[in-house]
């Protein structure tokens, strides 16, 4: 039981720090940045997509629900080795867009977004499905990891948010 | 340099590693007990909806650790993946004080007598080691209801006529009903099926020093955080500590089993909590690391005289890895079906279990625990996977869905097997587990028949829609895992005989789900509990000279 010793001052003064520090990180990337993968452009193309993915309507979408901090951080931690398909993914996808109506997909209207992504080129199939599949897990998730903000889509299914979910054992991201 | 001698290493602290080292302490025999992952308690409960045992897109939550312990997977088309332990094709279920039974949603079903003797009811079957197991339903009978009240089983089976014969009813009585058990069950009278509380390892009610169920939604894949579920890290663990004859020793990752020249068996190596290799004698060596890590420990014991591996002269080891085939419907109401009462399954029948014409075997069918809301996002049936549509799909049937779903009983197959990755190592430099082979054709047949009965149900109970939910081709395993350990009275198509030793050996057991001939209709938890029991009381008394 060696392995279970109790809180000691220095470690609960180390969680401390860090969770002062990133509260910090979070309000900062709540607004305007920085992010912690994404560069502003391509930031701007996940944002639509997810909208696209979980449009606003009578209950907000994926943007007011903030699914792309949940996508950004998870790139910089556990998806580290999704980098490269999410850089090469917008890429591609901007350049089809560009191809195809002259701009990048962001500044597509809503509805031609839409049109295009039923009508998506194979190549672009897996990308968007990934990105499909952590939308879902942003918005659909654990409110702690960003990508539910006030727990919106919880509140949308009807299920009653419960104040104590776990003992509240957050993970704090590593640092670099 | 090797540590002080000890009467027995039992490897892997889960169900049967658990119950084997209280058993064995309690007769006096000095233990000790190694486990690769750490002890997590209801301190440690963080009901994360994406990072658990059952959803791991985040990771996992009791281990292993993705770093140290990557496996391989062999698809159908031959191309192998590293995989990790919180992806897709691990058959992951845990590293941890408790095993699986620390995070499991707890059913706790006994086989029925049938399940034992599969060959004899139905013959054998051509692609399959469809097989009897050497022990019947009565030699394990007292052994389950001894699993039943040392660990702690709530529910009702006295109405279910299809059970083996029992001489107790259940120590709990079951949870109250939810709204979908009142759905569901005048459905199934009305189809003329038996429904019944389903058996679960959980408190119903205070036991053992623990309080009830407190209904929460955060069950199946979660520590739980009243400690109301039972396991064998709450039970029979701090019985064996208790004793002062149980060293538990935490972080350890067995290397191999070690044996001289003649073939004995003298103990273990292990890389422990600081990656020291260390030496454990021992007189006895029982391995429960379930069903792909005992077996890929067999295979990475080699010596002179056992080239291929301990128990491995005949080629077994490794061999017809099962799980179960689940299959079942889910159900689309026009009325709200979902209360938010925790865990969700509480209602089962056994009318398909047996009985199939065509079919040999089939499945316990029950409702499913409760869907968490990214657990959900898959439903649609048609296709719809975003935008507005899957999004009111999600608003609308949230709470209105009930999903039956069964463990079809799967027919072995020799070519569905645990080997050693030729390549890829692990974090201390053993060969890894590699997992390769497919479903037999008739398993999927009874599995595709278990849906229709699923949707029969749900539509008798008034769903305006539904749809089956059939498993997928590939070879299975995860938390159900076993087989690849396989009891049997003859060597040649075994690997330990009945009491669970490995042919060829004096001294080496393999206790656990890797031992089953087959796996059952059923959650095979409460069989390795009991079949532990009665593999230890043997050892015991062999010990003391008894036998």
């Amino acid at each position: 039981m060696a392995e279970r010793s109790a809180l000691t001052r220095r470690r609960f003064l180390q969680v401390a720090a860090t969770a002062a520090a990133s509260s910090a990180l979070i309000s900062c990337g709540r607004h305007a940045g920085p992010w912690r993968f994404f560069t502003p452009g391509e930031a701007g193309t996940i944002e639509a997509l997810c909208e696209q993915i979980i449009p606003a309507d009578q209950d907000p979408g994926a943007t007011w629900a903030g699914t792309i901090y949940y996508i950004d951080s998870q790139l910089a931690g556990h998806f580290r080795k999704l980098q490269s398909a999410y850089r090469s993914g917008i890429a591609a996808c901007d350049a089809a867009c560009r191809t195809a109506h002259g701009q990048p997909f962001a500044e597509l209207p809503f509805d031609q977004q839409t049109a295009f992504l039923q009508r998506l080129p194979n190549s672009l199939q897996p990308f968007f499905d990934m990105v499909i599949t952590h939308t879902m897990q942003g918005f659909y998730g654990d409110a702690r990891h960003e990508g539910n903000r006030d727990a919106v889509s919880w509140r949308m299914l009807g299920i009653p948010i419960i104040p104590i979910r776990g003992r509240d054992h957050y993970e704090f991201p590593r640092k670099g | 340099m090797s540590l002080p001698h000890v009467n027995a290493v039992v490897i892997g602290a889960g169900a049967g590693g658990g119950v084997v080292a209280k058993e064995l302490c309690e007769a006096g025999l000095r233990v000790a007990l190694l486990e690769r992952g750490r002890w997590y308690t209801a301190n440690d409960c963080r009901k994360d909806d994406l990072r658990n045992q059952r959803t791991s897109v985040l990771g996992n939550n009791s281990g292993p650790d993705d770093k140290r312990n990557p496996r391989v997977f062999v698809d159908r088309d031959a191309k192998r993946h590293i995989v990790l332990p919180s992806e897709g094709g691990y058959s992951n279920n845990a590293a941890c004080v408790g095993g699986g039974t620390l995070t499991y949603g707890a059913m706790a079903w006994r086989y029925q007598p049938k399940d034992f003797r599969m060959r004899s009811t139905y013959g054998a079957l051509e692609g399959s080691t469809l097989d009897d197991w050497p022990i019947s339903y009565d030699d394990l009978a007292p052994f389950y209801e001894k699993a039943e009240y040392e660990i702690g089983v709530s529910g009702d089976v006295s109405n279910d006529p299809f059970k083996g014969p029992r001489a107790k009813p259940l120590p709990m009585p079951p949870l109250s009903p939810t709204r979908e058990y009142e759905i569901l069950k005048p459905a199934a009278q009305r189809l003329g099926l038996h429904p019944f509380d389903l058996p679960m390892l959980r408190n119903s009610v205070p036991y053992n020093g623990r309080p009830p169920c407190m209904r929460c939604r955060w069950c199946v894949g979660f520590v739980c955080e009243v400690d109301a579920k039972c396991g064998t890290h709450n039970t029979v663990i701090p019985c064996a500590l208790a004793t002062g004859l149980c060293d538990l020793r935490l972080g350890c990752m067995v290397k191999e089993i070690l044996t001289t020249e003649q073939g004995k068996i003298t103990g273990v190596s292990y890389f422990d909590a600081h990656d020291r290799l260390q030496e454990q004698p021992a007189d006895l060596v029982i391995v429960s690391g379930a069903a792909i890590e005992s077996a890929r420990l067999l295979l990475n014991s080699k010596s002179r005289l056992f080239p291929n591996g301990l128990g491995n002269r005949f080629d077994w080891v490794g061999r017809n890895l099962q799980g179960h085939a689940y299959s079942g419907a889910t159900g689309l109401f026009d009325f709200d079906t979902y209360d938010d009462v925790g865990p969700g399954a509480n209602i089962a029948i056994c009318d398909y279990n047996h009985g199939n014409p065509g079919l040999r075997g089939g499945a316990m069918l029950a409702n499913e625990f409760i869907r968490l809301p990214y657990q959900a996002v898959d439903m649609p049936p048609n296709g719809v996977r975003w935008g507005k549509a899957h999004k009111d799909f999600m608003r609308r049937a949230y709470r209105r869905t009930i999903k039956i779903m069964g463990p079809t009983q799967e027919m072995p197959v020799f070519d569905s097997r645990v080997q050693l990755d030729p390549s890829v190592k692990d974090f201390w430099g053993m060969p890894v587990a590699q997992l390769s082979g497919y479903q037999h054709p008739h398993t999927l047949e009874i599995a595709g028949v278990m849906a229709a009965k699923a949707e029969a149900w749900l539509q008798e109970a008034g769903a305006i829609q539904t749809w089956r939910n059939l498993p997928g081709n590939g070879v299975s395993g995860g938390q159900h895992q076993a087989g690849t350990c396989r009891m049997g009275n003859d060597p040649k198509t075994s690997v330990a005989d009945s009491w669970c030793r490995v042919h060829d050996t004096d001294n080496l057991y393999v206790i656990d789900g890797s031992v089953h001939v087959t796996n059952g209709g059923f959650n095979p938890v409460l069989t390795i509990l009991a079949n532990a029991y009665r593999a230890s009381a043997h050892l015991a008394q062999s010990w003391k000279g008894k036998v």
